[in-house]
Formats: structure tokens, sequence, C-alpha cells
């Protein structure tokens, strides 16, 4: 066990048939830390949760908690517990009886069940409707009956299988905040199961975005959105603009030249060093362009390139231009300005500059498959396979 | 508008509360009612109205065949749910194809007449049928011992015929069942068994009640099975039914028996269903809630 490292996984594996749901990972999650399992449907985060459950014994590999190797003990020996999708309250028990479901199986003190289950009930607010049935309760309730009942356990790490997915867009952002201050109270490990990037990325101490039964990167919330190690991570959290280039020149050590098929030359920050005559895909978020009619004054480490706009969405918090240079259909977003006087909005079918600093745009290899399939996708459709986690984010 | 809805609703249960009346309600009282009257020596129902027939069922030996009538069906019922319940389980938990095919197994039998089924277990358990002459080889059963007209023969075909009974309602539950509450229980430190009798049974609930009474009720007016393979000592209260209508020709002694089984039937269930329940728990007799 490497120091400070609480639950790890160590070249895990585990094949449905044919399919490898989860294909040797490795992971390390350290006491107390709010950690999330980001991906698409499929991507294995499931999977790797019931691993750690004990609902699924993986083919390799080893899971250890806190020193402790766990993989061959059945579900109800483990220190861990899960609060499901669907919360799998019991249907036959009233909320009190819910909570006091596994201090009973326990066969604990009746006098020390009762109070634990007090405890439990003040800390989700819940005292007046302890008697009621679930079927009686709302869902935001029912989540929180499901939080109780893990939580009076006192597991080393909670296990949260997507236990927002069930909920409206106004409960979810409540329940979100709600799960964030439990975490704080009672700082135990927090293992987040979600396809939902907004949640993972308001949640999390550090995130593993998975993919195709594979982890991508692990890192802080900020090191995911601004510093994504491959295209799928670029594309999965958040919006980006790919444009596919040959590294062309090394300009002063840190910042790289790059030619792109259809587009200008541009200005990257190449902190990989990625040598020159690599193939790479160049990563720009949508709100890390300027765009104005007249030609900025610019400083040498800006690119600036003209393009036409090609339609305008407002879309409220900001808008969004389609905008075309070259042969590439680029998305921009801005907050719009609409009350500043001296401003008219840009519409559709206007010549443009569109510009940003060499430090905005994120250079990646192009090496695996799963890179290769979402960049030849056209920009339109990428902005779609993001649309699921915008929506809620 | 609420006014038209319920004349609606009137209209439609009409049929059927008019079919239950004329050809359930109405031959109960009938049967009842005969059973207060005295009998004529052609068989048929005298003049006036008597309770003597209801003393003379103090005949010391229906007490006896009551007593018999009601652990025979008692043991069908607790066998069947104890076969049915891992069958439902396990129905409920493989892949569709395979279950399609096992319930298929399940009702196949029903296509054949109940009163061959019960012909062939004569067959089976015949004193030169093949189970007897394993059993005698085995050293399990003397040569002289016979499977047949026993009451432990009458019981073993009534599990048999009744099984189903219990088997289809409890894997109709079972399959409605989450059984993602076991993963839960587990996960929340119950043990296999654990999940199974303080999760699993309860969501069944339902289910394992109508199988009782779907097993039960029929169990006690067996009449077939202990008349086939059971012998002298293993008569039930439906034997006796036959025999007075039959044989003694004597209809109102027939009914008092009769009427003692209907009663003896629905007075627990009214029982039960006019207990009060746990305040808003999910109701056991109502229908399936949300």
């Amino acid at each position: 066990m490497a120091n400070g490292e609480f639950l790890e996984f160590e070249d895990v594996s585990k094949y449905f048939g044919r399919i490898r749901a989860v294909d040797g990972v490795s992971l390390s999650v350290r006491k107390g830390e709010f950690f999330s399992l980001l991906g698409p449907s499929g991507c294995g985060k499931t999977t790797l949760l019931r691993i750690l459950a004990g609902f699924e014994r993986p083919d390799t590999g080893r899971v250890l908690l806190n020193g402790r190797d766990i993989t061959a003990l059945p579900p109800h020996e483990r220190k861990v517990n899960t609060i499901f999708q669907s919360y799998a309250l019991f249907p036959h028990l009233t909320v009190r009886e819910n909570i006091a479901f596994g201090l009973r199986i326990e066969k604990r003190p009746k006098k020390e069940i009762a109070e634990e289950v007090e405890r439990m009930l003040v800390l989700i607010q819940m005292e007046d409707q302890a008697e009621k049935y679930p079927d009686k309760i709302s869902g935001g309730q029912k989540q929180r009956v499901a939080i109780a009942r893990a939580l009076i356990k006192k597991p080393q790490v909670l296990l949260l299988d997507e236990p927002l997915a069930a909920l409206d867009l106004k409960l979810r952002q409540r329940m979100l905040m709600e799960l964030d201050l439990i975490h704080d109270e009672v700082g135990i490990t927090f293992l987040y199961v979600t396809h939902d990037q907004g949640e993972a990325m308001s949640l999390s101490d550090r995130i593993a975005v998975m993919n195709g039964g594979i982890i991508e990167q692990v890192g802080t919330p900020g090191e995911i959105y601004e510093a994504p190690r491959s295209s799928f991570v670029a594309a999965f959290i958040g919006d980006t603009n790919f444009f596919e280039g040959r590294v062309a020149e090394v300009v002063g050590g840190e910042y790289s030249r790059l030619v792109i098929d259809g587009f200008p030359e541009v200005l990257c920050f190449n902190d990989k060093h990625i040598s020159v005559g690599n193939p790479v895909y160049l990563s720009i978020r949508p709100e890390k362009f300027h765009i104005s009619r007249e030609k900025p004054e610019t400083g040498n480490r800006h690119n600036v390139v003209q393009a036409r706009v090609e339609d305008v969405i407002y879309q409220g918090l900001m808008t969004r231009y389609w905008v075309r240079s070259g042969e590439y259909r680029i998305s921009v977003a801005r907050q719009h300005s609409r009350f500043l006087l001296d401003e008219t909005p840009i519409r559709w079918d206007e010549d443009v500059w569109i510009s940003w600093h060499a430090d905005d745009g994120y250079m990646l290899e192009r090496y695996s498959e799963s890179d290769e399939k979402l960049v030849s996708l056209p920009p339109e459709n990428i902005g779609e396979v993001n649309g699921e986690g915008n929506g809620a984010a | 508008m609420k006014n038209r809805r319920s004349v609606l609703e009137i209209l439609v249960t009409l049929p059927s509360a008019l079919w239950l009346a004329i050809f359930f309600l109405v031959p109960t009282v009938v049967v009842m009612a005969i059973a207060f009257k005295p009998t004529n020596p052609y068989g048929g129902v005298g003049t006036g109205w008597t309770v003597a027939t209801w003393l003379s069922l103090g005949n010391p030996s229906y007490p006896a065949i009551l007593w018999r009538t009601l652990w025979l069906s008692l043991l069908t019922t607790a066998a069947s749910i104890v076969f049915a319940v891992p069958v439902g389980y396990y129905l409920a938990r493989i892949r569709k194809r395979w279950r399609q095919f096992l319930l298929l197994l399940i009702i196949v039998p029903f296509w054949t007449s109940f009163l061959i089924r019960i012909f062939a277990w004569k067959v089976l358990l015949h004193p030169d049928g093949f189970i007897k002459k394993g059993l005698v080889f085995l050293h399990l059963a003397g040569d002289g011992a016979s499977l047949l007209y026993n009451p432990w023969a009458v019981l073993l075909v009534m599990i048999y015929s009744y099984v189903p009974f219990a088997v289809l309602p409890i894997y109709a539950a079972a399959e409605r069942f989450d059984f993602q509450l076991i993963e839960a229980a587990r996960d929340l430190g119950a043990k296999q068994w654990q999940s199974f009798l303080k999760v699993f049974l309860p969501g069944i609930r339902r289910g394992l009640l109508t199988a009782v009474l779907m097993v039960f009720i029929p169990a006690l007016g067996s009449y077939l099975i202990p008349d086939l393979v059971g012998g002298p000592d293993s008569e039930m209260i439906g034997n006796k039914i036959a025999q007075r209508v039959f044989v003694d020709r004597n209809l109102p002694h027939a009914s008092a028996l009769s009427s003692l089984l209907t009663l003896a039937v629905l007075l627990p269930m009214t029982v039960v269903l006019f207990l009060p329940g746990r305040r808003g728990r999910p109701d056991l007799m109502a229908g399936e809630g949300k």
C-alpha cells in the first residue's frame, strides 16, 4: 500500500462474455476524498463500483481497502455501503425501519439502534416523516433516506451510483448541495459514479474519466477541464473544437507552430514537448475565443483568424456563434454584452475575426482509437455528444 | 359528470355481480337452507325446519375426519409453498426464453384430465410398480407395505396436484419484485438467507397469501384424491359429503357438512380482510397499489 492511499484498484478487469467492461484499471483514492468516476454509459464505471461493493468479482486484479485485500469478500462483510440509483428502499418498512435495517442485521442493542436512527433522521431532516412508508414520500426524501440508511453503517467508503439521475433539475441542484454538506459533515470517502460532468465537476475533489473500460485521466476538475490528457476527455468534459494538424516548428521552447489542413497556421502551447512532424489534435474550448468585427490588436502569443458567421444561437447565459474559417466550422461561446451602448450584436453572415491566446489551445497526441472516432465526427455531432452532460450542468 | 361515471361503473360491474349472485351466492344460501330441513324417505327434502341435522354432526366420526381434512390441507399448503417459493424465485431470475419454457412445463399437466393424472399416480404407486420395487430393493420399504390407500399417498398426490397453484402466484409476485432490494440488503450487511427472509419474502407477501388461499381452499374440499388413492383411514370431509348424497341420499346432512366447510373457509378470510393493517402500510389484501 502506497502512503496515504486508502482505496486501491490494482489492474482490475471484468469481462462480460467478450465485452471488456473494465479493462486493467488501476486507481487510488485517498481517505476522505470525494472521488468521481465519470464517463458515458457503458464505460465501465458502474461495474467498477459494483466490484468495490462486492456484487461483481473481477476477472483479474485486486481491490484493497485500508491495506486489506477485499477482492474475495462477500458484500455483507465489506465496510462499504451503496446508494443505489433507484434508492432500493424496502417498501414494506417505514423510513425509520429502513434506516435501522443495517444495525438490526448486526443485532445491535435496541436502545443504541433507536439513538443512531434518531441522529440520522435529524441529519437528513426527516424526523416528522419517520413513520411513513417509502411510497408516501417524495423522490428527494427517498434519496435522503437512502443516504441515511447507508451512513448509519459508518462505512469506510460510501458508494453513490448516479444518485441524482432520477430527480428533476431543481431537486438535483438542491441534493447536489446537500451531498456536499453531508460529505463535509461525515468526512468519509465518497466514490461517486455519474455520466453528468456538471455533477462531477461541482462535487469532486478528483475525477477519473472513464471510457471503454479504461481510465483516460485522473485529476482535479480544473486539471481535467483545462488540461485534458486525451481528445476523449477534451470532448467529453465541456465542448471543444478539434483541429487536425502537425507540429511544424518549435518556437521558444514551450510553444509550437502547427500546420493545419484547410486552416491558417497557429501558435500553440506545447508543454508535452511533442516533437516536430508529429500528428496532433488541437483542442480549443468555445469560450476561449474572442470574436470581433475589427481585427483585434493582440500580442505575439495570440492567434488571429478571419471567419464568417454561419449561425448565432442565443442561449441565455451566453451566445453561441458557429463561424466558418477555411474547412472548419468553429463553435465560439461569448457572454453577450447587448447592454453596452457602443456594441451592436454580431449577426449571421457577417465577416468577423476570432482570436485566442496560444496558451488556451491544447495539443493532444493522436494515438487511441477512441480519439480517432471522436475527432472524425463533424463538430456539430460532438456538440450533441456533450449535449446530455451540458443540459444538466 | 361524476354522476355519469358512477352510473357507467354500475353498468359495467352489473353482469359479473349478477353472475356471482345467481350462480354463487344463491346456491350457497340454498345449500345452507337445506341443512335446516328434515330429510324424507325418497332422498329429497321434507317440509318444515329442524336443527336435528346440525346436532347429528356431533357424531364421533366427524371430529376425526375434520381434523384429518385440516392437517392434510395444512400440510399440503405448507409443502406447496416451501416448494413453490424457490421455484418462483428462480423463474423470475432466469433468462426469459428459459422462463417461458419452464412455465409451459408447469402448465402442461393441466392439459390432461385431473382424473387421469390421479390414476397415473395409482399406477406409479402400485404394489407392482417400479417405485415400490425400487424401495423394496433399497430396503426402504417392506415387501408387504403399501404405498397406496393411506393418508400419506393422499398427501403426496395432493401436493403434486396443488403445487402449480402455488407456483403461479408466487412467480407472478417474484417477477414484479425488485431484485436490487436484495443487493441493498446484502450491502447493508445481510447474509444471503437474511436478505431472502427479511426482504424477498415480505416483498412477495401478496403472492404468498394468494398461493395459500389457492392451495388451502381447494385442498379442504378434496374429494377425488382421497377417494382414489386413499383408504378407509384417509377419508376427508369431501368424501363424507359425497357419501351422504350418493349413498345415504341424505341431502340435509350433506348440506350441513358443506356449510360447515364453507364457513370454515369464509370466517378466517373475513377476519384477515377486515383486520386493521398498520397505518399507511401498503395493504396486504388491496390491489396492486402504486
